[in-house]
């Protein structure tokens, strides 16, 4: 008889969805579905507000990654009120969205999705998770805890809020950082650049090796991908053009101010998040598991593949070997988890890089901006993608008008997709339990959504 | 046998969950003496359905449970019930949980309003109907928690400090009351006062404040009282505590005014009219503040925020 399995909710993941997975007569995978299930209306309940007042609202979009909504937010509103931010306060916004970066790629690697392949995927759930790994590997765990704790206190002392930040403002960045919190932070982020490379090279041993021996193919689709290069196409998480790759590896760089002559959104009867999709590519949109169209994905796969190179050398090292065995693009799902290592080790080494330049400690930190109308695009890499703010505003800079498509609705689709094909390969004859719908789950969590 | 935890986090951002694990080490000492058993960002326990009755879900039994979020959609209801149902002792975590948070911003329009501002844009493809299958429907206002579900304990913030969840969790677990201090962020705030201010127009916060460089602002009482040089600061109308042990405002110390985020200083007060109030007795038109919704940013749940309704509108 014909059955629906439900996955509710998807754990270990931020946000709210849930999966299902509809079986034929004979117990296969008919097709399946994820869920996204909230809707609060921020683009709606903006409008009015004043422009400088949204860094400090649109960060609740999301409590793990409010640091990118909030200077996406100030880029955005730059653009309205037409002010160029100081580069001094830019350079401390993008150290600030980098160190951010950093914390959220180990909470990711380690918090969320690290149980899966430290403890086993088809460990019982009350050990998979953090709580188990900080019995099954207390000396690892408690360094992680501690490492990840000292980045995001860089955050705190230095911002003072390190959730849901303020210190990002139109023009630039509240204050200037002191020399003795430079040299501080300088030394903090060499001992978590330390960390990131043991956690690497920790992970080319008990990690990415299942990919292939335990899981292969796990999700694995085709698609496009996105993401921001700097002028010479390197990697970019702060500011740049974006560049859509088609899956042949064909690319296309454009302003992120015309977003909407390259991407649209599709609205679908079951997700609040729309699916946004390459209109460029002119072939519309289509979720069919057999031939996709119009769909790209985001995030650090995504990155890294668009990427020509990346700008600090341990990074590039990383990006050059990640490349001769996986070639570019490279598609397998899983990779994601690599990826976000490398892109974590250049966000330690970029971090350095800024704590390192001579003007990072200049006191002009913000450039006068005035209220008035205008329609700014702010768009910054989050963790989980490319996300664009796009504001427009009136004679007293009072928003009209608000489009946001943050980093994890690229991915929307193409999860969609993964979890049809982890439910295909793995449910069989009508036969799946716990260990197997989790494996699916984590076709999920290698987006990190 | 150790505290058991569940967690649930409803019409929120992951926010308060988040600022659990930046306690850093804390979090370990936690796990010493506390069990979670249920916590979806943490831990793959999932929603059991009722096998009588599909609308009700059954969670694993706690003793302290962690709710954060505001209520907007039937999915959310169901889980607080939930969470009230399987634990003995609930704390409504976050702004969100205890007064509506930034999401109930979201109440100055219907839902239709949203929906049509989401789904039919520029960028968007032409659809005739809006999402309706799997995903929970809307209700029609974003409710702080005590709304629907009795809450034992509130613990306001956006997020809540770490020390004040790292202190309250330990705190019940060894059987302690635990008080959160009753007074306003002004009573805490060291920056000068000297009376009214000159300003009468409102300043918008795009002026640099009255500070020379940042070294004054770990000092705040070199620093002018942001209200006396004419920006909002929502300081003498928000409860004090962000600054978690540190006891000083985390915004004012980096230089930026106040925005409310502890919520009202007595549950049931209200930041709007309370402002208004602070703004006129200093001599502030409060004509020249450039809208006013945004006063109940963090306080718009209790059917405090409303749409505005198509007559008024009309007759406007």
């Amino acid at each position: 008889m014909a059955r629906i399995i439900h996955i509710k909710p998807i754990t270990r993941i931020e946000g709210h969805a849930s999966i299902h997975i509809y079986l034929d007569e004979n117990g296969y995978v008919d097709n399946t579905k994820v869920a996204f299930k909230s809707l609060r209306g921020f683009e709606k309940f903006v409008e009015g507000k004043p422009a400088e007042e949204l860094p400090r609202i649109v960060s609740r979009i999301c409590g793990i990654c409010p640091w990118m909504h909030h200077i996406a937010s100030n880029k955005a509103v730059d653009g309205c009120f037409s002010v160029t931010p100081s580069p001094v306060g830019s350079l401390l916004r993008e150290l600030m969205l980098t160190i951010a970066h950093v914390e959220d790629k180990l909470l990711h690697f380690f918090f969320l999705s690290g149980a899966d392949f430290l403890i086993g995927s088809d460990k019982d759930y009350s050990v998979r998770n953090i709580m188990g790994l900080v019995k099954e590997k207390p000396e690892l765990t408690r360094k992680v805890v501690k490492i990840r704790h000292k980045a995001k206190m860089i955050l705190d002392r230095f911002s003072r809020k390190a959730i849901h930040p303020v210190a990002g403002v139109p023009g630039g960045f509240i204050k200037p950082l002191l020399e003795d919190e430079r040299k501080e932070f300088l030394a903090t982020m060499s001992e978590v650049l330390d960390f990131v490379l043991f956690a690497m090279e920790y992970a080319k041993k008990e990690v990415f090796p299942q990919f292939n021996d335990q899981l292969p193919g796990l999700g694995t689709i085709t698609t496009g991908f996105i993401g921001m290069v700097d002028k010479d196409g390197a990697l970019n998480l702060y500011d740049g053009n974006l560049c859509l790759m088609k899956p042949d590896g064909t690319r296309m760089e454009f302003d992120p101010a015309d977003y909407t002559d390259y991407l649209a959104e599709k609205v679908v009867p079951f997700s609040y998040g729309k699916f946004p999709y390459a209109k460029v590519w002119d072939e519309g949109f289509s979720l069919d598991s057999d031939a996709p169209k119009g769909i790209y994905r985001s995030n650090t796969l995504a990155r890294i593949n668009v990427a020509k190179t990346i700008s600090t050398p341990r990074a590039q090292a990383e990006l050059e070997m990640f490349r001769e065995q996986f070639g570019r693009p490279a598609q397998a799902t899983l990779l994601y988890h690599y990826a976000r290592l490398i892109e974590a080790v250049y966000a330690c080494e970029r971090a350095i890089e800024i704590l390192k330049e001579p003007r990072i400690t200049h006191t002009n930190v913000r450039a006068k901006a005035t209220p008035k109308a205008g329609r700014g695009v702010g768009c910054v890499e989050a963790p989980r993608g490319t996300l664009i703010h796009d504001y427009t505003t009136d004679g007293n800079g009072l928003i009209t008008k608000a489009n946001l498509i943050v980093g994890t609705t690229h991915n929307l689709a193409a999860i969609n997709l993964s979890v049809d094909k982890a439910s295909k390969d793995l449910i069989k004859d009508g036969v799946y339990d716990e260990a197997i719908l989790n494996k699916i789950e984590m076709a999920v969590r290698a987006y990190d959504p | 046998m150790p505290v058991k935890i569940a967690g649930e986090s409803l019409n929120a951002c992951s926010g308060c969950e988040i600022s659990l694990l930046d306690m850093g080490e804390n979090f370990l000492k936690l796990l010493e003496v506390v069990q979670i058993v249920h916590l979806p960002l943490l831990m793959d326990s999932k929603h059991i359905e009722n096998l009588q009755n599909a609308q009700v879900l059954e969670l694993p039994k706690a003793d302290i449970g962690l709710v954060s979020g505001s209520i907007k959609t039937r999915e959310n209801l169901q889980l607080a019930l939930a969470m009230r149902e399987s634990c003995d002792f609930i704390i409504g975590m976050g702004t969100c949980a205890t007064h509506g948070g930034i999401p109930a911003l979201a109440n100055s329009y219907t839902n239709e309003q949203i929906m049509t501002c989401c789904f039919k844009t520029d960028n968007t493809d032409e659809t005739d109907r809006f999402p309706t299958e799997l995903v929970p429907g809307l209700l029609e206002s974003c409710h702080a928690l005590d709304e629907k579900i009795k809450v034992d304990f509130y613990l306001p913030g956006c997020p809540p400090h770490p020390d004040h969840l790292f202190n309250l969790i330990c705190a019940l677990e060894k059987g302690e009351d635990y008080v959160l201090p009753e007074k306003s962020v002004c009573d805490n705030c060291s920056a000068q006062r000297e009376g009214i201010g000159e300003v009468t127009n409102l300043k918008r916060p795009l002026e640099l404040p009255d500070w020379k460089d940042s070294q004054d602002l770990e000092n705040p009482d070199q620093f002018k009282c942001f209200i006396e040089q004419g920006f909002l600061c929502m300081g003498p109308v928000t409860r004090d505590g962000c600054g978690g042990d540190k006891d000083l405002a985390r915004c004012i110390t980096a230089g930026m005014p106040c925005r409310g985020c502890y919520g009202p200083i007595q549950h049931q007060g209200n930041q709007k009219l309370g402002i208004l109030n602070a703004l006129s007795s200093n001599g502030i038109d409060i004509g020249s503040l450039p809208e006013m919704v945004s006063l109940l940013r963090f306080s718009g749940g209790h059917g405090r925020l409303r749409p505005i309704s198509l007559k008024s509108r009309k007759y406007k």
